[in-house]
């Protein structure tokens, strides 16, 4: 009778190799098991062991070194069904490069299985020492053994939380440990320990597979089980639209603008720059005008200069990036210091800066107001003052209309207007 | 007309309401400045979203959802795109639809993470080992923001394979006042699985030279799926002429289809003189025109928004012109060096700067 799953009635391996013992041993397993092949996704990799999947009668999916276990997680992510069984098989160099893919889908619980064929070296590439190569073991790379201990990745897999994980050594019929691991839903491993019988033995003869495992202190053993549910993802809260909660800006001022005003704020992060800036565009759109506003800050967005670079326009805006402003706007040392740039190229327009300021080196063609933005309406203000003066000294939308955005925004209800109200216009 | 309705919007949400709406439900997520606001978006809107532990995970997971009928989408920026290059030429062999959003900043390494850059044009140029195409589209203003996603994910599922949109920091991440009128209603992707009796047979191609596609796991017929050259039933192969035959397909899938994803922006007037451009840059591009023709003298324009395969047209349109002025945020003209080579051709000149905007004065004065 044929194989329904794996068909492994001649070798493809070298001979003696343990992973024809795995393939032999699965088919068993899955047989027990007694699902269809096509509720079985074989997943595999680069490594011996990948060279497999041409004999399966499942579905497969091979493909990049030490990546298969999330692909795997993909797969089974994607599936989201207890009835289909998905199985990885992998080997000990795929699983060192692909570790965290490992843990990931253990600490996850990832309804899979996975076959770690661990023949204690990368044999495909001619017997290279892996991350699971024993101390002393000795390797084309170490001919003198590994100089230190190998990771335990069943002890790993355990510790991350895996259902159902298990090392044992790949001799005789295993197939019922197989199939206690296909069973499970959720996370489960199996580790077997065999010696590449191309290199492993070649190089550490006389050496048995146990005597390494013994040396490394790694136990045969099912490790404690851990009863969780497989992963699955919640159900989400999500909105049949991002623009469901917008409203749209009813256009309730009129403006002044006859061409583009180009303005900078700069100031300091957390002091509210670029709130301060987004509000002052909604206001520009509720007086008719087209906006552009682009923040620039450090990476470190809680520290150092928070700069916005605003274009308000009666027409539309293509070109969004400002070379020179007409009017500059600073509220604090940080965003004088990211300012001076640019401020240093302009050579008429308004510079509106707080009085704490030394606006050194500003051509005489540009008008400084020098204003207590920081004193008058506190740091974290600062900015909104600042642009509420603008548009009374510069007028090309009505300040109300920022008023309002702001009475309006998140921040409304603590912000003290009154600062705004009382604040004198300077006088041209 | 469509009654106006201006709210205030950064084009991200344009991107990821427009991917919703095309039918892709899987954002696989990893957090990198300037993507992160189509990863938040990405979160508000879609029914599937991973927290991936990293971007080589990101991109296998979203294959493994690929593989399962999905369109799963993703966004990043370099650093992070350069560790899904193996999985994508993984992906792109395995023939799995999905939409990568690559948001350009500034290099080399990790540059500088909030300033804006197109410099990763020519890694797209060559990213699938062996010199294959794979698409990229480029957007260049809010409008685009809203319909070239919906027909890349289009693409991707049509012709099975993965999409790059090319974008960049000012593009995803500037706030800008925009008429929701203007936004076209967007049809969903439809997709269409093998549905004979016959053995399914992965890689066989159809006419268009698209091998029809079934999801892996499914109780019908059998799938296998690899990422290693193989024969069109998807069993490895060394190098077979089945096997070449397949891996030489999957370039000429791409290319051969190419009429079929020929999305540009042509302006011409009678000149001897063109702009191009793509991206951020395309709108300084249209500023420059405007300035240019507000003196009375004429220039044509080309915005290109395909920008892999290169399209045969734009050698076409660009062999009428004289001189052609190719405007990028980049050091060395990477667009200009796909068009015409290395070493250029007479007559074609570059705007390019690193870690600002390129201006329409710069690109003017260049025309000049």
């Amino acid at each position: 009778m044929e194989n329904k799953y794996l068909s492994t009635e001649v070798s493809i391996f070298c001979k003696g190799c343990g992973h024809q013992l795995i393939a032999v041993n699965t088919e068993k397993a899955l047989n027990k098991l007694g699902l269809s092949p096509k509720d079985v996704i074989l997943v595999t990799d680069i490594g011996c062991h990948g060279i497999l999947d041409k004999l399966s009668s499942t579905h497969t999916f091979h493909g990049l070194h030490g990546r298969s276990a999330a692909l795997a997680a993909g797969t089974s992510m994607g599936l989201e069904n207890p009835k289909k069984k998905v199985i990885v098989f992998i080997g000990d160099g795929g699983s060192t490069i692909g570790l965290q893919h490992l843990v990931d889908a253990a600490v996850k619980n990832v309804n899979m299985t996975v076959i770690v064929h661990n023949n204690m070296l990368y044999g495909m590439t001619g017997g290279q020492t892996s991350g699971l190569t024993p101390e002393g073991f000795k390797t084309e790379t170490n001919p003198a053994g590994k100089q230190y201990q190998n990771y335990d990745i069943s002890s790993m897999l355990s510790n991350a939380g895996g259902s159902h994980v298990r090392r044992l050594v790949g001799m005789g019929d295993f197939s019922e440990e197989l199939y206690q691991a296909f069973k499970v839903q959720g996370f489960s491993s199996v580790e077997v320990m065999e010696i590449c019988t191309s290199y492993g033995v070649k190089f550490n003869t006389g050496k048995k597979v146990t005597d390494f495992i013994e040396s490394a202190g790694m136990e045969i053993k099912l490790f404690p089980e851990k009863i969780r549910a497989p992963y699955k993802q919640n159900e989400r809260d999500i909105m049949s639209s991002l623009f469901e909660n917008i409203e749209a800006i009813n256009v309730k001022y009129k403006n002044k603008l006859k061409k583009p005003l180009k303005i900078i704020v700069s100031g300091s992060a957390g002091e509210g720059a670029q709130l301060a800036a987004e509000l002052f565009a909604e206001a520009a759109v509720g007086s008719g005008l087209k906006i552009t506003k682009k923040g620039s800050y450090p990476v470190t967005v809680g520290v150092g200069f928070s700069t916005a670079e605003l274009i308000i326009s009666p027409k539309d805006i293509l070109y969004t990036g400002i070379v020179t402003p007409d009017i500059f706007v600073i509220t604090s040392n940080d965003g004088l210091n990211h300012a001076k740039a640019k401020l240093s190229k302009m050579k008429k327009g308004l510079l509106l800066i707080d009085a704490t300021l030394n606006p050194v080196a500003v051509d005489p063609g540009v008008e400084v107001i020098q204003y207590k933005f920081r004193e008058l309406a506190t740091p974290r203000s600062a900015m909104f003052l600042a642009l509420d003066i603008l548009l009374k000294y510069v007028p090309s939308f009505p300040a109300e209309a920022f008023e309002e955005a702001i009475a309006n925004s998140k921040i409304g209800a603590k912000f003290n207007m009154e600062v705004l109200k009382r604040a004198e216009v300077p006088k041209k | 007309m469509k009654q106006k309705k201006t709210i205030l919007t950064d084009n991200s949400k344009l991107v990821m309401e427009s991917l919703a709406q095309s039918g892709c439900d899987v954002f696989i997520g990893y957090p990198i400045t300037p993507a992160n606001l189509l990863y938040k978006y990405a979160t508000q809107r879609f029914s599937v979203v991973q927290d991936a532990p990293d971007e080589i995970t990101t991109l296998q997971w979203m294959s493994g959802y690929s593989a399962t009928g999905h369109i799963p989408v993703t966004a990043t920026s370099f650093p992070g795109f350069a560790l899904m290059l193996e999985s994508l030429n993984m992906a792109y062999m395995m023939e799995l639809p999905m939409v990568a959003i690559l948001v350009q900043r500034l290099g080399p390494s990790t540059g500088t993470a909030t300033a804006g850059a197109q410099g990763d044009l020519a890694l797209l140029n060559g990213m699938i080992s062996g010199g294959h195409a794979l698409p990229v589209f480029c957007l260049s203003n809010a409008v685009d923001c809203w319909e070239i996603p919906n027909k890349a994910a289009k693409i991707a599922a049509e012709f099975r394979t993965p999409v790059v949109i090319l974008t960049s920091k000012e593009m995803m991440m500037s706030l800008n006042s925009f008429d929701m009128g203007k936004l076209k209603k967007l049809s969903p992707v439809e997709r269409k699985f093998y549905e004979s009796d016959e053995p399914f047979v992965p890689y066989k191609p159809q006419k268009n030279l698209v091998p029809e596609f079934l999801p892996l796991g499914n109780n019908k017929h059998r799938v296998r799926i690899t990422s290693s050259t193989h024969d069109t039933k998807g069993i490895l192969q060394h190098s077979t002429p089945e096997a070449l035959g397949n891996t030489v397909r999957l370039n000429e899938k791409i290319v051969k289809n190419a009429k079929k994803y020929s999305f540009y922006e042509l302006d011409e007037q009678e000149s001897d003189t063109i702009i191009v451009s793509y991206d951020a840059t395309a709108e300084a591009a249209r500023e420059a025109v405007g300035m240019i023709r507000e003196k009375g003298k004429k220039v044509s324009l080309l915005i290109c928004k395909t920008m892999i395969p290169v399209l045969e047209e734009y050698i076409k349109i660009l062999n009428k012109y004289k001189k052609i002025v190719i405007a990028e945020e980049n050091l060395t003209g990477q667009f200009r060096k796909i068009l015409f080579g290395t070493h250029g051709k007479e007559g074609v000149t570059g705007v390019n700067a690193i870690g600002r905007m390129i201006s329409p004065d710069d690109i003017a004065k260049e025309v000049k």
